[in-house]
């Protein structure tokens, strides 16, 4: 009886029964489906189909389904002559510098923050938070002034990846996040190492980062995702044209390459970020409810 | 003494070990910045000769830009038009697809797509359909049904919606995930018995479903207003603000002072005004959530 109760949702057996209720279920199924396809799988496929025709047949039948005979070489050429592949080198060296720093301030943070727990953490904590409720649009100029001239460490690091690396590290969620699984993570083992006689670094090496797997996951997916759509800051701190990532750098091509080539460059440019998606999908999908859930 | 001694002893030294990479990036990258800000906006510097103190003065010039009055209309305007096409159909599309037995993770995959996309690809690949040319992909599309041509992103009345449209496309899939994730808290005993009580499907959607998800609706609505308040890339790379300024928002109003004009000063200003708006809309979002709650 439960299980029936668990089972059903909005619309109940009963009502599925009901013919009108069953012909527009079906029906706004089929409709939907064909509208997200064209949404979600249409652009990407006129894309793919852009990137390998002649321009002109680009301008003359934008909705025609094939034009002529595939120009493969306009990757070839986007790749190399347009330089779209070391700006996607490039983009992938921002990534995983992201990964490294998110990774390392997160695990390292929320280890001394939720486990350690020294007596000033809840000062640390509060100033954690502090910065999730400010919004970051207060910092963007005065972190490019420092990002000019860095306090303590001195030195400019415009048109180094360091610009990116290290703000992008500073997310105050990834922390925080990273503390909380530490923190449901069996007091017990903790205690037990503890007696055992194990120090801080070897409890955090041996113990707290072998169980991080997932958490760990969470926040890779996260600071990856944010180095590939990210477009202002980059623009900012890398002026020099060779070290830009894609995002930056496919913009200020535009008004001076062909129409196809420069849709083959876009086509690269989406490759990765659609394979991984694909790949990891279910992660994405939890992981977009589950940041909403915590955000709740 | 012993009190420092036993403090080591305890891993003390160690556990600060631990907090550098976290104190030292968000010491440099976050927290300093922001208190900066907030010093900067009280001063006018140039980078070259030393800041001096101006008062008011940053704020004052900033309100009394002719410019300002429009960036806010036209941030104001994207929000609305964000709300008004993105804000019903991700929720309407997660209680359908709720309803699903078969194919769902099909059709969250395909309303995914596009929020995987970079934005600037996709803003990019947009402008191509834009194109105001008779053979431009919408025009064409909008020849089918008998209308345009249109100037799209030229045409100082479509631009915005044209951009926000974009946006929408780009976005909703994210927030329609996050329903369906929220969707599957809802109690279906509540279903059960208001079916009992002979309450239609649709009913059951307002009286049951909507009242569930309040919450998660709520935060939606505050993250979405928030974000279309900073909105920058999408404005910048579609029209550059043009055309006649109808799309110049106040994250491209600020990013001209700093960036073209190197007046530091007044753009900080400008973010400390935004951000104190922003952070009045939060609070208001706190009061509202805590009232609700309870009940």
């Amino acid at each position: 009886m439960s299980a029936r109760v668990e089972d059903r949702g909005l619309i109940s057996a009963a009502d599925r029964r009901r013919p009108l209720v069953r012909w527009s279920l079906g029906s706004g199924q089929v409709l939907i489906l064909v509208l997200l396809a064209l949404a979600g799988l249409g652009p990407i496929l006129w894309l793919a189909k852009a990137a390998i025709s002649q321009p002109q047949d680009i301008a003359a039948n934008p909705l025609g389904l094939w034009s002529g005979q595939p120009q493969w070489h306009n990757i070839e050429t986007a790749w190399s002559s347009l330089r779209v592949g070391p700006a996607l080198i490039n983009t992938v060296w921002v990534a995983l510098g992201n990964w490294a720093v998110s990774v390392l301030v997160a695990t390292t943070g929320g280890y001394a923050l939720a486990i350690l727990r020294p007596k000033y953490a809840k000062i640390i904590n509060g100033a954690l938070l502090a910065t999730l409720f400010i919004p970051g649009v207060i910092s963007l100029v005065p972190l490019y002034l420092t990002v000019l001239d860095v306090p303590i460490l001195g030195g400019s690091l415009i048109n180094t990846y360091w610009a990116i690396w290290l703000p992008a590290g500073a997310s105050a969620f990834n922390v925080i996040i990273t503390g909380r699984f530490f923190a449901q993570l069996p007091p017990e083992l903790f205690e037990a190492a503890k007696i055992d006689g194990v120090g801080n670094f070897r409890m955090f090496t041996s113990l707290v980062l072998p169980l991080s797997g997932p958490i760990i996951g969470v926040v890779s997916l996260l600071s990856i995702i944010a180095a590939w759509r990210e477009y202002l800051w980059p623009k900012l701190v890398l002026p020099d044209r060779t070290k830009q990532p894609l995002s930056v750098m496919l913009p200020s091509i535009r008004d001076n390459v062909q129409l196809n080539l420069f849709m083959a460059g876009l086509l690269i440019s989406v490759v990765l970020p659609i394979v991984i998606f694909l790949l990891f999908q279910r992660y994405f999908i939890r992981g977009a409810g589950l940041a909403g859930g915590i955000k709740g | 003494m012993i009190r420092t001694h036993r403090w080591i002893r305890n891993g003390g030294i160690s556990t600060l070990v631990f907090l550098i990479p976290t104190l030292l990036v968000f010491g440099l990258f976050s927290w300093w910045p922001i208190a900066r800000g907030l010093v900067l906006a009280f001063q006018q510097t140039n980078l070259i000769e030393p800041a001096h103190w101006v008062g008011f003065g940053n704020f004052r010039r900033v309100l009394a830009d002719p410019l300002l009055l429009t960036a806010v209309r036209n941030t104001a305007w994207f929000a609305l038009l964000a709300l008004v096409f993105g804000y019903p159909a991700p929720l309407a599309l997660a209680v359908f697809l709720r309803e699903l037995r078969r194919g769902r993770a099909l059709f969250s995959v395909l309303a995914y797509l596009p929020v995987v996309l970079p934005p600037v690809v996709a803003i990019l690949l947009w402008r191509v359909f834009y194109d105001a040319s008779d053979a431009g992909l919408f025009n064409t599309l909008a020849r089918g049904i008998g209308l345009g041509p249109f100037q799209w992103l030229q045409d100082a009345h479509w631009a915005m919606p044209s951009i926000v449209l974009e946006a929408t496309w780009a976005n909703a899939g994210a927030t329609m995930i996050i329903y369906l994730a929220a969707l599957s808290g809802v109690r279906t005993d509540l279903y059960e018995a208001a079916e009992i009580d002979g309450a239609s499907i649709w009913r059951r959607v307002v009286h049951v479903t909507l009242p569930q998800l309040r919450t998660i609706l709520l935060i939606t609505l505050l993250l979405q207003i928030i974000g279309t308040f900073q909105v920058f890339t999408e404005p910048f790379l579609f029209t550059g603000g043009g055309p006649a300024n109808a799309t110049t928002t106040i994250l491209m109003l600020l990013y001209n002072y700093a960036f073209i004009n190197g007046d530091y000063g007044e753009a900080t200003a400008l973010s400390v005004l935004l951000a104190i708006f922003l952070g009045l809309l939060s609070l208001l979002y706190f009061r509202l959530t805590r009232g609700w709650s309870t009940t």
